[in-house]
């Protein structure tokens, strides 16, 4: 049962991912791409990491997904265009894919280490982040912070 | 008998799977499921039908006239005609239009919709979809509303429709940010981002009658309001709804769409505001808990749509009341005013922890939030200049 969804999964996920890729239209790869990071994470769903899949969905389709479109609409004056193959993009790509690979194999197989992990709640993660990683925590929240004055100071400058 | 009456709606469906027992447990586990789903869906669609002609007749009280009086007794059986006339309407797609993402669009918005009801509990062990991150899983569906709101404006190929996604997805952005940190308090307070757990964190009563409702505290008086408010823009009400400004951008990113389709995103937008309203109730009100300890014989699910109507009630009075805000009105009380509030009900909830949860944390809180109130509305106030408009983005 769970296997099936597994896979079912995974094929719309790479579908879309493929889609992403080679739609034609800037727009469609967008939302195609919004497509597989839904399918990512109903993933982790099925994986038990409930919080991981809501973050996901939360942050990559609310907030990045949103920010990719306002990003091709404000800079891209040939939206509804057609584009051609980016052959850099695609080594890139690859070169990803080959590095993420790479990584996988060397790494201890998941199936040896599972029985010891013990099931991730919200509350373990919200401890954890509150207690052994509160530095990089509140490091990456000065880091946000300088980012939204950053943000506020480019706008302000327009003023006459 | 009380307890027999409360928990009515569980045992059906116990009974209904009882027939299933032979059954493998997947079969059962999906079933369950689909009882959950459908009676969700009839519940709310029905409230939908009823709110929607309910509130034309406020509105009607409010401004002086009848309301729909035709259909049925007192215009009852107004949604009933509306359903059959929109079901019939011809179904309209620009021929320039992305047909696709023009589909695709109000399908998604309302499926996040219904999506976001599933973790509410309506009752006493009556949450249809419980998850252990459930207030998260509210936000995370509720946030996929902004990309659908997009689809519609973006696929019609329409000014009009492009511009009114850019409004809501404005106005949508800026006050994710107050409505996740106004619920923060209560979920720093309880240590939970479980409804159920929300629910039962406020189930006592002190001195035996006064329910411990976090509406009851001041940074939990100031952040409902604060949730309330921006519930109102997150669901596109009045008097937030510049997004579908029909004077000034005809409906904004639902101006191509017809009949069922244009249905359901009415729809949408009514079941995006018994979510966030059932919201309000289960993190401020109490959920389905009684306001009074003699009361508890009434049904749990009595007490939780009472709330959820009373708020609605409020929604239509709003809407019958304000005029409509602008774009420059709504984004600097978002950012100057309504997000620093939020940010301290945060520390005021700290604070009233800190300071033992009992009067003097009470009061505590209270001195925090009525300094920062004070303070901000002195500096927003002296920073008010009272000079002809100047319109930079319209020469």
């Amino acid at each position: 049962m769970s296997s099936a969804a597994v896979v079912i999964i995974a094929i719309l996920t790479l579908a879309a991912a493929l889609a992403a890729a080679t739609l034609q239209k800037l727009m469609h790869a967008t939302l195609s791409f919004a497509v597989a990071l839904v399918g990512v994470a109903g993933l982790f769903f099925l994986l038990g990491a409930e919080f991981v899949g809501l973050v996901l969905v939360f942050v990559y389709i609310g907030a990045v997904a949103v920010l990719i479109v306002f990003t091709i609409l404000l800079t891209r004056r040939d939206v509804g265009k057609e584009r051609a193959a980016n052959w850099g993009g695609a080594f890139l790509a690859v070169a990803v894919f080959g590095g993420l690979t790479w990584a996988i194999l060397k790494t201890q197989s998941v199936a040896v280490v599972a029985p010891h992990i013990r099931l991730v709640t919200v509350k373990r993660i919200g401890e954890a982040l509150m207690t052994s990683y509160v530095w990089p925590l509140q490091c990456v929240g000065l880091l946000l912070t300088a980012a939204l004055i950053g943000a506020l100071v480019l706008v302000m400058e327009e003023k006459p | 008998m009380s307890k027999w009456v409360d928990q009515i709606f569980v045992y059906t469906k116990h009974w209904l799977l009882t027939w299933l027992t032979a059954a493998p447990g997947w079969i059962i586990q999906t079933v369950s499921s689909l009882i959950n789903i459908f009676a969700l869906l009839g519940v709310f669609l029905t409230l939908f039908a009823v709110m929607s002609v309910l509130e034309r007749k406020i509105l009607g009280r409010i401004q002086n006239r009848y309301g729909p009086n035709r259909v049925g007794p007192f215009g009852l059986l107004q949604p009933v005609a509306d359903g059959i006339k929109m079901l019939i309407k011809e179904d309209i797609v620009p021929a320039r239009a992305d047909k696709l993402v023009h589909f695709m669009a109000p399908i998604l918005i309302a499926a996040a919709a219904i999506l976001a009801l599933g973790v509410i509990p309506y009752g006493r062990n009556m949450t249809p979809f419980t998850i252990d991150g459930g207030i998260l899983f509210f936000f995370a569906v509720g946030s996929t509303t902004e990309l659908a709101v997009f689809m519609a404006g973006w696929g019609s190929n329409n000014k009009f429709s492009m511009l009114g996604a850019m409004r809501a997805i404005a106005q949508m952005i800026s006050y994710e940010l107050p409505l996740i940190i106004t619920v923060l308090p209560v979920v720093m307070v309880v240590g939970s981002l479980t409804p159920d757990r929300i629910v039962a964190a406020q189930a006592e009563y002190t001195f035996g009658f006064v329910p411990r409702w976090f509406v009851f505290t001041p940074w939990g008086t100031t952040a409902f309001i604060l949730f309330f408010v921006s519930g109102l823009v997150e669901s596109n009400r009045t008097p937030f709804d510049v997004p579908e400004g029909e004077s000034e951008i005809v409906a904004g990113h639902m101006t191509e769409y017809s009949g069922f389709k244009y249905a359901t995103f009415f729809m949408a937008e009514y079941i995006g505001m018994f979510a966030i309203t059932g919201l309000a109730a289960t993190l401020f009100l109490g959920g389905w808990h009684s306001p009074v300890s003699a009361l508890e014989f009434v049904p749990s699910y009595v007490w939780f749509f009472a709330k959820l109507s009373a708020l609605l009630f409020v929604y239509i009075w709003l809407r019958g009341t304000l005029p409509r805000t602008r774009i420059d009105q709504i984004m600097n009380f978002a950012w100057k005013f309504i997000l620093p509030m939020s940010f301290t009900c945060v520390i005021a909830a700290a604070v009233w922890h800190y300071a033992g949860r009992g009067l003097r944390g009470w009061l505590w809180s209270l001195v925090v939030i009525a300094i920062v109130y004070t303070a901000l509305s002195m500096l927003l106030d002296t920073q008010r200049k009272f000079a002809p408009r100047v319109y930079r983005f319209a020469e």
